[in-house]
């Protein structure tokens, strides 16, 4: 049933109905309605038997859902930002001990200079702790990917990241659908683990592997996580089936069908991307665009088979690898390898700033007519005088520092 | 039945044959859970293993071997696990190395949501992951009073990583990070902490200390502690042969001369208030205990820093003043 309601709150409703055992979680914006809601629905008995434990800090959050889940628990916490780079350390645990926790982390930038507005250098910071990372592009995809997120961390045994814009989603009041109980239900059977600390059957959890088998280990591993590449498409499925509602999955396309530039992006700006394409089809220019939804495991083949057929691809990142170019402009170049494809890699919406749809129309018409680079990373919406003024001075400095 | 008070005087533990059975530790007994079993990879003569076998035992017996354990990472991890070998005969899972008392947290919230709660959980690391990378964790788990046992099995250093200085190392003790070069005369006075006494600041319904030479009260202090609920601290002091400089036989022979010289005291503590104390018969020289540890081996010879003996003696007798160590004193 669809009601007016904060992404927060309906993204708490779903984590209760999805009948977590321990919820465990440090306040910081713009995650913090998530939590309080939670602390709520725990108080009043609307999340069953679970236990919320408000602890010291991130990574006091981190291990003791690694403790919960390990003990046969499902575990979820929240967070963002500065917040997740404090559990960074507990995050390749809780994939390597194969602890199917899920996590939302309301994208915010990462400090200094200390900024709480939304982008992606959280998210993207971690791509690399062997999380399923996920991607909502609006408030009824980030509730529907909660439940999803507990189906595919659970069928895996891998931990699940469900990212959510921080601001943008997390603080927005619209119309949502809140799956209820018994949808939850039929997609979410009771947890099981795939070791548990019992004492009836004492086993040794997280004991040290040296040189002998360590690789192994992490192959595994890689297998596993690229498995998730058919889950995800599954779980999705059986989603749909249940609610009757396509969200989810790998990717999501916007009339790509003989598209000739091609806008890739993730997250919310995707609602705003989808306008400019309507926009400049109606103006008779061939766009289109590609969400990408499952950024961990990265979907290789469907991202290659979809943008292989356009000429030109505009990837939009909300954060920078700071030397290199960007995450997102990186797979997608390596995806396009050995295809004519010109990869534009694009940075814009940096801590906030606004993704606009008059700066994706321009985009998208610069790259149509050449006039986008495609070897340099593009800052799309820099204050070029400012930054040049601020250049100046630095090199200035440096000379005076000679 | 008449209490009976033991005076060990040698390195081994004894007593065991001169008590009624009901009175033997845990240990004597053919029925132990043997948590900790045998073949596993600590050094000869460590405290650490004996501390980590006696309380874990101990425990298990006083919960029925409804028990799991989680572990810091550590000497005692390292030792215990490497793959594909597990000495542990109990539930036991290690994560990180300062997040054992949140994991711990999370293993008592997770088992009391699914009704398990019958089940104990004990939580064990170093001094290191105690008091100084877990001490976060540590005090989180303290004030939210979560159903938790933990254990810190204090051998004063980072061992395991080569002998570093931790914040439980006493002044004057040589680590590799605290080497007496230059001016410097080993670990500086003024440093360091009491976890303990940290501890009781918050508290709990069950702080105490103990050691490996009197396994009899390391065991009492076990079962108090599993017969209570919330968050209660064990802080024991295990020798390290390797980290102290000591011969490997010597290791209960120095935790006892700690105990008697007033430079580690032995004490219980409910809800904050000390309740208990363990007498020292005879007051022993600091020297006597220091001389045994090659870590204390530049405050002796020529020319030796006799003052930083005499000042090492200050404090231990500061602490049995402040204890009321001594038999004989009111505490």
């Amino acid at each position: 049933m669809l009601r007016q309601v904060e992404g927060s709150r309906a993204v708490a409703e779903t984590v209760a109905r999805c009948r977590p055992d321990v919820v465990a979680a440090y306040p910081i914006s713009p995650q913090t309605h998530i939590v309080e809601a939670l602390s709520d629905l725990v108080a009043e008995g609307r999340a069953g038997r679970c236990r919320f434990l408000m602890v010291e800090s991130e990574f006091g959050a981190m291990s003791a859902c690694i403790g919960a889940s390990a003990a046969g628990g499902r575990a979820y916490t929240a967070t963002a930002s500065q917040g997740l780079l404090f559990m960074a350390e507990a995050l390749p645990n809780a994939s390597g001990l194969r602890l199917p926790i899920v996590m939302t982390v309301a994208n915010r930038a990462l400090g200094a200079p200390i900024n709480i507005w939304n982008d992606h250098s959280d998210a993207m910071s971690q791509r690399d702790a062997g999380w399923i990372q996920l991607f909502a592009a609006s408030n009824q995809e980030a509730v529907d990917l909660h439940v999803q997120a507990f189906a595919v961390a659970e069928s895996l045994h891998v931990p699940v990241m469900v990212n959510m814009d921080g601001f943008v989603l997390t603080h927005a009041v619209e119309a949502i659908d809140v799956p209820d109980q018994e949808q939850v239900d039929a997609l979410l059977p009771p947890f099981r683990p795939l070791h548990v600390l019992d004492p009836e059957h004492p086993v040794t959890i997280g004991a040290m592997v040296g040189p002998e088998a360590f690789t192994e280990v992490k192959y595994l591993e890689a297998r596993r996580q690229l498995r998730a590449l058919d889950v995800v498409g599954e779980v999705a499925g059986r989603f749909h089936d249940v609610t009757g509602r396509r969200s989810g999955g790998l990717t999501s396309s916007y009339r790509l069908e003989d598209a000739d530039v091609v806008l890739v992006g993730l997250g919310s700006l995707l609602g705003t991307a989808a306008d400019v394409v309507d926009e400049l089809r109606d103006q008779g220019m061939a766009v289109g665009l590609l969400g990408v939804t499952c950024l961990r495991p990265w979907p290789f083949d469907e991202v290659r088979d979809t943008l292989a057929r356009a000429s030109r691809v505009v990837v939009l990142n909300r954060a920078v690898s700071v030397g290199a170019g960007t995450v997102l402009g990186g797979d997608v170049r390596l995806t396009l390898a050995g295809t004519p494809v010109v990869v534009h890699d694009v940075v814009s919406g940096l801590g906030g700033r606004p993704v606009t749809r008059d700066l994706l129309r321009r985009l998208l018409t610069d790259a149509a007519e050449g006039r986008l680079s495609d070897h340099e990373l593009v800052f799309a919406d820099l204050d070029e005088s400012l930054a040049a003024r601020a250049l100046e001075s630095e090199l200035d400095h440096e000379e005076v520092g000679r | 039945m008449t209490e009976l008070k033991l005076y060990q005087v040698g390195t081994f533990a004894a007593g065991n044959r001169l008590l009624d059975p009901s009175q033997r530790t845990e240990q004597s007994h053919a029925g132990r859970a043997n948590s900790i079993t045998s073949g596993h990879r600590a050094c000869r003569g460590c405290g650490e293993a004996l501390g980590a076998r006696v309380v874990l035992d101990a425990a298990m017996r006083a919960s029925g071997g409804r028990m799991v354990t989680v572990n810091a990472t550590g000497c005692l991890e390292v030792f215990s696990t490497p793959y594909p070998e597990s000495a542990w005969r109990v539930p036991w899972l290690h994560s990180l190395f300062g997040n054992a008392a949140a994991v711990a947290s999370g293993v008592a919230a997770s088992l009391q949501a699914q009704g398990r709660d019958d089940i104990r959980v004990v939580a064990q690391a170093g001094d290191g992951g105690t008091v100084d990378i877990g001490i976060g964790c540590l005090s989180g788990m303290f004030e939210r009073n979560d159903d938790v046992l933990f254990v810190c099995y204090d051998n004063q250093g980072y061992m395991n990583t080569g002998v570093q200085r931790s914040g439980a190392t006493p002044a004057a003790a040589s680590t590799a990070t605290t080497r007496p070069v230059g001016s410097r005369v080993g670990n500086a006075f003024g440093t360091g902490k009491s976890l303990p006494v940290i501890a009781m600041a918050h508290e709990l319904p069950f702080v105490a200390t103990a050691t490996v030479a009197d396994l009899h009260d390391l065991e009492r202090k076990v079962v108090t502690a599993m017969g209570m609920h919330g968050a209660r601290y064990l802080h024991v002091l295990v020798p390290c042969p390797l980290g102290w400089g000591t011969s490997s036989a010597d290791t209960v022979r120095v935790a006892r001369l700690a105990v008697e010289s007033g430079f580690f005291p032995v004490f219980e503590a409910h809800d904050g208030e000390v309740t208990d104390v363990g007498r020292i018969r005879r007051q022993v020289p600091v020297a006597d205990y220091l001389r045994l540890q090659a870590r204390f081996a530049h405050l002796f010879g020529e020319p030796g820093h006799p003052d930083v003996v005499a000042r090492l003696q200050r404090q231990a007798d500061r602490s049995i003043a402040h204890f009321g160590l001594l038999e004989g004193e009111p505490s």
